[in-house]
């Protein structure tokens, strides 16, 4: 067993689990937090996708132990109160999910990319960026375009923070 | 329309939930008492099971029960079904072998469930059953359709000699022959449709609750049709009767076709949550096992000749297919490649005559069945990877033989039962050539040239059957079930709507569009109206969603209903304003008398159908109706498809340059989304034509069974889409819709193919093209012209 201590959106948990306890399980199984999906057993699908430590992590590539101490933000964290974060938003403006399935790890994936290459993404470089995140349903066409658009809405916010 | 009504763009009412990671699907739930199975799969492709030791696995801990085939036939619990009866030439009903839920005495496919193993935790079932001890006596097996028929091949089913499922076919095979004899030129492809895995990303899962003191069952599962689910679990599989059985599919994650079916591990699980006396069974398939179970889709095999007149009009065409159908049949596998497939081998084309016969065989594979467009992508494929074909060997350009052949007077009846009720094929080839410059693709293949890269430009022109129905004509083609579908409109005594539909969302966006329909009648906003689905606790008996007929069927249902509401609350309405009922009016949410001040609000004319103080002499409370709609024919959605390629000789590698769709669906309720199904069809058929193949090696082993073999489609794979539509209404249902979900997955592959044919100027190149084919070509095409 082992036990691990972090920050799960904003609060800190603690627990004793199974040394093999993958982050996904933990969020998922432990926290109830099951926004985070799993689609594959060989991590390319990008369902799991998290922040830990502000960075995008395929949460079903992670053992839980291994985020002991961090900071680990989920889908259901990215924006809370209620509250949309403006990728989120930019998803449901320019129809960039189907069935939803992939959506959450495709947000977490796309605010990674604007936060390590900025607001400023052109096509190709977001769909080589999306290389570990698989929709069957959308064809990326309007994922593609919801990512160029959440991109530009948090420029903005930057900029004005940055002011 | 309003805002919100038929034709507008309205924004998805289900994305919040989406994209704030609330959906609910099947794995998210979790119940008091949830136990774990986990099943016993065999790694051999054919073997006969010798025995099942599962001694040491019991005394495991966390085991509460471990059960095989034997045990579940013991019990009663049925044999799994093909619901489609078809009959081979000389007359003879199919060759059905048996399906047992768990394997009882053979294993015919790598993945054939043997046992399961229930265990309070996921990880002491999996351990456990790593510890069940299954004796096999490995066999010879067939992987491939033609190696199945060969003789000296192994027997797979007692019922099916030489493997010979049945031996269809369609047409007149006299007047076909005759056509050939004078014909002026004769066209020959061979071409093989490769086999796909549907893999919609949400894994297949069930959660099998079991209630003993009511003796009642709880199945929540990820399912395109729950009542389908229902009715087969009951009345076949004898797992319980219907109203002991309850079946929700909650958010599902996509299904195209793969999440039909009623599968061995929903079955077993509610049988097993009984007889382990557990309160809840839960599965969840990992991707290899979504690899190995779900079923497959395509695999075809096909010879064809198409026969020409002197003026380039097609006399005849002659189709010999082998389609390989698996290890076991699956529920709908007799009818994809027969009546969907051969029914649309006219194409956009009047062909006088047409004889096909399909073969269908066991394998020790995967079975196979219905994936996104169902017999319709391998028809299209077949049609006009010939019509390209035929162009060039002509000599002709391939938009001109498609015009000289098109059909254009309706309604135009096929030599293949279908009987085509509206279109305009001149209109979406015009639009297709228009937004892809075809005209100048002569410039764009020099500039590619110029830089030593190939360059090639490829069409299609398709047609397919969507909505499938009517219920009685499917009866006659051997369909267990009608194909209609059910709504009810309630109405609220505050006036909101709750719409309860037997169609089934998994990404369609039903929560949008069918409200939309409510809007649009009412002028309320959407929302005040909630679409119920996917419980049969709570909606009346439906056929759910497949075969793009959600809004074809679905929707008609919703409009009858919506007819009944609206003549009903008309009636109370002009009672309340003592005015005569023709004369009243529903809009923007009001009720007003046409033509003067008098009016009520709608919520107004919805409390009084409640209170029932002031409704006309006789006239039943409340506000709700039903409805069942049963089409009058298929619908035909048809359109354009044009795609360029450029290609690196050196590499392989292909490059989708553009892609334009020109397609007519009939009247859109919301482009919105509609373009998003075409966008996601396309990302699917160009996969297929491009990476995607389930490849098995000679001994039956998957070798594409994850994610690092099989290519699913990434965002760098493909370019933006440039989608538009035509528009002629259908006759057949009063919204005049046609179905959108499929043509993507079917228009494309041959565009693609026909494409890279193009570029490479000849025609060997089997599907998919990947770098390795591509390249191959290449090579073999540069030794054609040095011989030349
Ligand atoms: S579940 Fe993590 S990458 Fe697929
Ligand atoms: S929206 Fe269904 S997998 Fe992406």
């Amino acid at each position: 067993m082992a036990k691990v201590e972090m920050t799960v959106n904003g609060r800190s948990v603690a627990a004793d689990v199974e040394d093999r306890t993958l982050l996904v399980e933990f969020l998922r199984e432990g926290r109830n937090l099951t926004g985070t999906h799993v689609g594959c057993d060989t991590s390319q699908c990008g369902a799991c996708v998290v922040h830990v430590d502000g960075k995008a992590v395929k949460s079903c590539t992670m053992l839980a132990a291994q985020a002991s101490g961090s900071e680990v933000t989920t889908i259901e964290g990215l924006a809370g109160n209620g509250a949309l974060h403006p990728m989120q938003e930019a998803f449901r403006d320019n129809h960039g999910l189907q069935c939803g399935f992939c959506t959450p790890g495709m947000i977490m994936s796309a605010v990674d990319m604007v936060n390590r290459l900025g607001p400023k993404l052109d096509e190709a470089t977001i769909r080589s960026e999306l290389e570990g995140n698989i929709c069957r349903c959308t064809g990326y066409h309007n994922i593609v375009k919801s990512i160029a658009a959440g991109a530009k809405t948090m420029g903005k916010g930057m900029k004005k923070a940055a002011e | 329309m309003g805002v919100e009504g038929i034709g507008a763009r309205v924004l998805r009412k289900e994305d919040k939930r989406f994209i704030t990671g609330k959906g609910r699907y099947t794995d998210d739930h979790n119940v008091q008492g949830q136990h774990y199975a986990v099943f016993v799969r065999s790694p051999h492709a054919y073997a006969k099971i010798k025995k099942i030791n599962i001694k040491n696995a019991m005394k495991m801990p966390g085991i509460v029960g471990i059960f095989d085939g034997k045990q579940l036939t013991g019990d009663g619990i049925g044999n799994i079904i093909c619901g489609w009866m078809v009959h081979s030439k000389d007359g003879s009903p199919m060759n059905m072998g048996a399906w047992s839920a768990l394997a009882t005495e053979y294993v015919r496919y790598v993945g054939d469930a043997v046992a399961v193993v229930v265990g309070e935790t996921l990880a002491q079932a999996q351990a456990a059953a790593e510890a069940v001890d299954v004796d096999y006596k490995v066999l010879k097996g067939v992987v491939s359709a033609e190696e199945a028929m060969a003789s000296g091949a192994p027997q797979l089913h007692p019922e099916a000699a030489n493997n010979i499922i049945f031996d269809w076919e369609i047409g007149d095979e006299a007047a076909t022959d005759a056509a050939f004899e004078s014909a002026a030129n004769v066209v020959e492809i061979d071409i093989r449709n490769n086999r796909l895995v549907p893999n919609p990303m949400e894994p297949r899962a069930a959660l099998a609750q079991y209630d003993a003191a009511e003796d009642h069952f709880t199945l929540h599962t990820t399912s395109q049709n729950p009542h389908v689910a229902r009715l087969v679990l009951s009345a076949f599989y004898q797992v319980a009767p219907e109203n002991k059985l309850r079946v929700i599919a909650p958010d599902v994650g996509g299904g195209f076709g793969a999440k039909i079916y009623i599968y061995p591990e929903e079955i077993v699980c509610l049988w097993a949550a009984k007889k382990a006396g557990v309160e809840a069974i839960k599965w969840t398939a990992d991707r290899g096992e979504a690899f190995l179970t779900d079923a497959h889709g395509r695999d075809h095999v096909s010879k064809a000749r198409m026969a020409f007149d002197a003026n380039n009009k097609i006399v005849g065409l002659k189709v010999e297919t082998l389609a390989n159908l698996g290890a076991y049949m699956s529920l709908f596998s007799s009818s994809v490649p027969t009546y969907l497939y051969a029914t649309l081998l006219s194409g956009q084309y009047n062909i006088p005559n047409i004889h096909a016969n399909v073969k269908t065989v066991y394998t020790n594979t995967v079975p196979v069945d219905a994936y996104r467009g169902a017999g319709r992508p391998e028809a299209t494929y077949l049609v006009e990877r010939m019509m390209t074909t035929a162009a060039r060997q002509l000599g002709i350009d391939p938009a001109e033989l498609r015009r000289t052949n098109f059909v254009r007077e309706f309604p135009h009846q096929t030599p293949v039962i279908m009987c085509y009720d509206a279109g305009d094929f001149d209109a979406s080839l015009d639009a297709a050539m228009k937004a892809s410059d075809y005209a100048n693709f002569g410039k764009r293949k020099a500039k590619s040239e110029k830089k030593g890269m190939m360059r090639g430009i490829g069409m299609s022109c398709y047609i397919e059957a969507c909505g499938i129905a009517p219920s009685a004509a499917v009866g006659s083609l051997g369909a267990g079930v009608g194909l209609w579908e059910s709504a009810e409109v309630r109405v609220n005594p505050v006036g909101t709507v709750e719409v309860l539909t037997g169609s089934h969302s998994h990404g369609q966006g039903h929560e949008t569009t069918f409200a939309q329909l409510v809007s649009d009648r009412f002028g309320l906003p959407s929302e005040n109206i909630q679409i119920v689905h996917g419980d049969t606790d709570k909606v009346q008996f439906g056929m759910g969603t497949y075969g793009s007929r959600s809004g074809a069927v679905g929707m008609s249902a919703i409009e009858k209903a919506l007819d009944k509401v609206e003549a009903k609350a008309k009636k109370i309405a002009a009672h309340m304003l003592e005015a005569a009922e023709g004369d009243i009016e529903i809009k923007d949410g009001e009720v007003s008398v046409k033509g003067t001040d008098k009016k009520l609000g709608w919520h107004e004319v919805c409390l009084g159908a409640y209170t029932g103080h002031n409704l006309p002499e006789g006239m039943e409370p409340g506000l709700k109706e039903g409805a069942f709609y049963d089409p009058t024919n298929f619908t035909f959605p048809a359109g354009c498809y044009i795609c360029e390629v450029e290609i690196d000789p050196n590499t392989g590698v292909t490059s989708i340059e553009q892609f334009v769709a020109a397609d007519d669906f009939g009247k859109i309720i919301n482009p919105m989304i509609v373009e998003g199904q075409v966008h996601g069809g396309l990302a699917q058929g160009i996969g297929q034509a491009l990476m995607e193949n389930a490849t098995y090696d000679a001994d039956g082993q998957l070798l594409a069974a994850s994610y690092m073999d099989y290519q699913m489609p990434r965002a760098a794979d493909l370019p933006n889409f440039q989608v538009s539509t035509t528009e002629t209404l259908c006759p057949g249902n009063p919204l005049g819709i046609k179905g959108c979900g499929e043509a993507g997955a079917i228009g494309s592959p041959p565009a693609v193919i026909n494409a890279i044919t193009d570029a490479l100027g000849h025609n060997e190149l089997a599907m998919p093209a990947t770098p390795q084919n591509v390249w191959a070509a290449v090579q073999a095409g540069g030794m054609k012209d040095a011989a030349e």
